[in-house]
């Protein structure tokens, strides 16, 4: 039996980790809805498995998505993920095949050298030591990386990186020790032995020349076992949990776990699947606009998993999504966030003495003081019946030009329609919701409801994307819901509206509810090149900016959210286009608060293209698009 | 005794400085970017508090420039400023290459954008007029909707574009309270059968005589003045504007329709004087406006030597007050001009 005392802490520290994750992992699945469990079932048989180890391999070990933005950093995290699991890997092998037995301990494979110094010595062991080093250096480049990334985060791409406590110090501090150690240790029994590849071999024999090699090799394998131990143990109240978590990340979600909006397994899962890289630092305008470094995705997720009080960092977010979409994990950041709005002030006050470790579940929602949220003051008015409704919304109504625009274009396609809010209608519910409180939305959102089943419309526009999300995601109704540049897309298609071309300069600037919060990017774009000459700006679809006026956000002073519009409005306008279109009220108002660039809405455009012509009210059924939708 | 002295502006406070200058003897350049001097008084018809007509204003002003020391350049914009030892080297739009020894800025204000509050439907409303668009009607003294009707009920929203930090101006303009005041008392006069509410945050009154006039706007005049900010402007079916605002001191939300609703617009700093400010060095506050050396005793003095201010460039000011900060301003150009030997 091949054994050595300085193995211990390796190996108190890796069972440690393997009884830990499997515990977890236990009280993960066991906290989970009964749907979510039998979808993880049926995953875990069916396609999804194969798909996340396909994932896992290209996200957890490559890291693509990292290295499609962002080479230099991509490579750091590649080196170190993939070149570490090539050293576990080749290492068992190698101790399996070389070794006194096969199927070893762990230990064997991880010390292999130590345990067989003279191994090396013919042709076909030299290869594999040949290719273990090889392996070796490929870590210790990234590891290089990684180290002056921490001291200077610019050499990676990255203009900031993010702040560490003091555990994630202790744990960061013995990962880079693992592999300088490992290559000391190695060198210097190599060293001692003659033995070792272009690495150690080297290395070796020249600290071996003015060194005694192999007293100094035993004091280095201490080190090496002991920086495993010690990151082992430290795994799981540190950002490094993200390695084994984020395996179960990939598996949840490819068998179809969403986050919805009550904390649960999966928001934690992807909490701890959070490895801090600092992407989403340098996609939050508020960092690079607003200068504020505090309250990204990152910190947010930290912040959660230490139970810290988020209340600051939760709130102060423009909701805008840009971190969702630049996450190379995958994390549903916005949704978390909304998750973490909704628990409200409450604290986590159950918390037990191995918090780190097993933190206490996050509170659910407090049950708020039960107001009377009702809106039966307001008078229920019968719709008229009607085919479509238009619903412009509060924003809208604070920006009459688009509404007006709307009015023209829908008189001008003859169709059938209700304003439905002329005269001043009840909020589609979102603000409310996007400040935590759910419940009063929802009383919003049933007044809506009635008055639109009423109308027996089948078709409902509206003209900002903020209602347009809750319509579509909140909102129980048989009805199609289209933003009103989906709409005049589809006037335009059927020929119900002819228009002009404008021969003007227009860049699109597309607003963060429409696009990014809900995937309408083309017809917007279509609109505008029918009628004008669409250019490019460097911020297009799921990299467009927010405008800064965000509803979502009561914590930024009006200057600050003046200086993002400022930035998004230069940004855009670099070619001195003749209109920065958008296709959101909030997204004009801001805008033209800070800029003498003509800013104007889709519809005010179209109505400005549009070719008048005789009123008449056609019947519906004789129109493709329109006869489509009253079949839903 | 040949100093040159440039004045930048032609409005009240510039023609005033250039008058003054030239009584005291110095070679005036007064530059004007429009085609006639007088500023934004030449468009308005009478003034508050006591209703002159602003006519005897710009009359004043004319007579006070028709002096031989005095070249007027009309239609004339400064181009760049440069300062090499005591002078300054001015290029305008026109070619003329000038020197002189001290410059007096008089750019004053333009007045805020009111289509940037759209809500209040400036420009998308026929009805809907700014402060600017009333005196020009009471100069034509013909006071009428678009389409030729004459208004029954007109609504005076206050603080458009002051006071407002959305629009990127916390600060009072501190002339609207009582060009409202004014204006409705002229509306009520013009058509006694009108009806007027004034919708305001809070009444500055304070000016001499600024409050005698609001206590008689509301008892001899009757005109409505609620606390409360307009939200929103819509458009009811038969044309009229459907005006919602919050009576804060009824506490209750309102909607009323009006004929007619004007905007009193507040003041910026003008395009011109953001322009000399890009090019000179000169500072700016917060607000935009000219940054004066000290807010006491040197409203009239900037951060770079020989230039100096005059007038609403540095703050929202009044007709009086404009013209005793452009007298001012003079003193400070001659003593400018002594200390420095020139």
């Amino acid at each position: 039996m091949q054994f050595d005392p300085f193995v211990i802490p390796f190996n108190i520290g890796l069972y440690f980790i393997l009884i830990y994750v499997i515990t977890r992992s236990v009280i993960w699945f066991r906290d989970l809805s009964k749907p979510d469990k039998l979808r993880l079932q049926r995953g875990f048989f069916g396609i999804a498995f194969g798909m996340s180890l396909k994932e896992i391999f290209m996200e957890s070990l490559i890291h693509r998505k990292i290295l499609k933005t962002n080479l230099r950093l991509g490579y750091m995290h590649m080196s170190l993920a993939f070149g570490w699991f090539l050293l576990i890997l080749f290492g068992t092998i190698e101790a399996d095949i070389f070794g006194a037995r096969h199927l070893n301990a762990p230990y064997k494979a991880i010390f292999f050298r130590f345990f067989n110094p003279e191994h090396g010595k013919t042709g076909f062991e030299a290869a594999y030591g040949f290719l273990m080093d090889l392996i070796l250096a490929f870590i210790l480049s990234g590891l290089l990386l990684a180290v002056l990334k921490r001291f200077y985060s610019k050499i990676v791409g990255m203009k900031k990186t993010t702040r560490l406590k003091l555990t994630d110090k202790i744990a960061l501090t013995s990962l880079w020790l693992i592999f300088p150690s490992r290559l000391l240790a190695e060198s210097f029994t190599s060293g001692a032995y003659g033995t070792g590849s272009f690495l150690t071999g080297t290395l070796g024999t020249w600290l071996a020349t003015f060194l005694p090699a192999r007293q100094m090799a035993y004091p280095f394998w201490w080190l090496y076992s002991l920086s495993l131990g010690t990151f082992f143990i430290l795994l799981p109240i540190t950002r490094y949990m993200h390695i084994p978590t984020e395996l179960f990340l990939i598996f949840m979600r490819n068998s179809g776990i969403k986050t919805g909006d009550k904390a649960g397994t999966y928001s934690e899962v992807q909490t701890y699947s959070c490895s801090s890289c600092g992407i989403c630092i340098d996609a939050c305008q508020l960092n690079f606009s607003a200068g504020i470094t505090n309250i990204q995705s990152a910190y947010l997720m930290k912040a959660i998993r230490n139970n810290d009080d988020v209340t600051d960092i939760a709130y102060n977010c423009l909701m805008c999504g840009r971190c969702d979409q630049k996450c190379p994990v995958g994390i549903e950041l916005s949704p978390i966030r909304m998750i973490q709005r909704r628990g409200g002030e409450a604290e986590n006050d159950i918390r037990n003495i191995y918090k780190g470790y097993f933190r206490s579940r996050q509170s659910v929602n407090p049950e708020n003081e039960i107001i009377q949220a009702n809106y039966n003051f307001l008078k229920e008015e019968e719709p008229g019946k009607t085919d479509i409704i238009y619903f412009a919304g509060c924003m809208t109504h604070l920006t009459p030009a688009i509404k007006k625009s709307m009015v023209k274009i829908l008189d001008a396609s003859g169709l059938k329609y209700n304003f439905i809010d002329e005269h001043g209608g009840v909020c589609c519910g979102r603000p409310l919701m996007l400040s935590g409180q759910d419940k009063e939305a929802r009383e919003l959102i049933n007044f809506n409801s009635r008055m639109i089943w009423k109308s027996g419309a089948h078709t409902l526009v509206t003209s900002c994307p903020i209602c347009y999300k809750v319509f579509k995601e909140s909102y129980y109704l048989d009805v199609k819901v289209l933003h009103h540049t989906q709409f005049i897309k589809m006037l335009i298609d059927d020929g119900l509206v002819k228009m002009n071309f404008l021969h003007k300069k227009v860049v699109y600037h597309s607003p963060c509810d429409l696009g990014r919060g809900s995937g309408v990017y083309c017809e917007p774009k279509e609109v505008i090149s029918h009628l004008a000459r669409l250019e490019k700006s460097s911020f297009e679809d799921e990299n467009s900016l927010c405008c800064g006026g965000s509803l979502a956000n009561m914590k930024l002073s009006s200057s600050i959210k003046k200086k993002i519009a400022l930035d998004a409005v230069n940004a855009l306008t670099k070619n001195n286009p003749d209109i920065l279109a958008t296709a959101c009220p909030l997204c004009k108002k801001t805008f033209s608060s800070v800029t003498e660039i003509k800013i104007a809405d889709i519809a005010e455009i179209a109505a400005e293209a549009l070719i008048a012509k005789p009123l008449k009210i056609y019947s519906s059924s004789h129109l493709t698009s329109i006869k489509e939708l009253a079949n839903i | 005794m040949n100093r040159d002295v440039i004045v930048i502006g032609g409005g009240t406070a510039g023609m005033e400085a250039a008058g003054q200058l030239a009584k005291a003897e110095c070679k005036v350049t007064l530059i004007e970017k429009e085609e006639e001097a007088g500023g934004h008084v030449r468009n308005w018809c009478h003034l508050f508090p006591d209703r002159r007509n602003s006519a005897d204003v710009v009359k004043y002003l004319s007579d006070l420039i028709n002096q031989k020391n005095i070249t007027f350049l009309k239609g004339t914009s400064v181009e760049s400023i440069n300062k090499s030892k005591k002078k300054f080297h001015i290029k305008t739009n026109r070619g003329h290459e000038m020197l002189s020894d001290a410059v007096v800025i008089a750019t004053g204000f333009d007045l805020f954008k009111s289509e940037k509050k759209e809500e209040y439907g400036y420009g998308i409303y026929n009805n809907v007029i700014t402060s600017a668009d009333l005196e020009a009607m009471f100069r034509s003294g013909d006071l009428r909707k678009q389409n030729g009707e004459i208004p029954g009920r007109i609504g005076f929203v206050h603080c458009v574009g002051s006071r407002d930090e959305k629009s990127g101006n916390l600060y009072c303009s501190k002339l609207c309270c009582v060009t409202a005041v004014k204006q409705a008392i002229e509306i009520r006069e013009h058509l006694p059968e009108s009806k007027v509410f004034c919708f305001y945050m809070d009444m500055r009154m304070g000016g001499a005589h600024y409050e005698e006039l609001y206590m008689q706007s509301q008892e001899k005049y009757a005109v409505n003045f609620i606390r409360g900010k307009v939200s929103e402007v819509g458009e009811s079916i038969n044309n009229g504007l459907i005006v919602k605002v919050e009576d804060t001191l009824a506490g209750r939300p309102l909607k009323m329709e009006l004929d007619m609703l004007v905007l009193m617009a507040g003041m910026e700093m003008a395009e011109g004087g953001r322009k000399i400010a890009g090019m000179s060095g000169l500072n700016t506050g917060e607000n935009r406006f000219f940054a004066a050396a000290d807010n006491h005793f040197g409203s009239n003095i900037s951060n770079i030597k020989g230039i100096f201010y005059a007038g609403t460039c540095t703050a929202p000011m009044n007709i009086t007050e404009t013209i005793s900060h452009a007298r001012a301003s003079v003193t400070e150009v001659m003593d400018y001009l002594k200390e420095s030997n020139i």
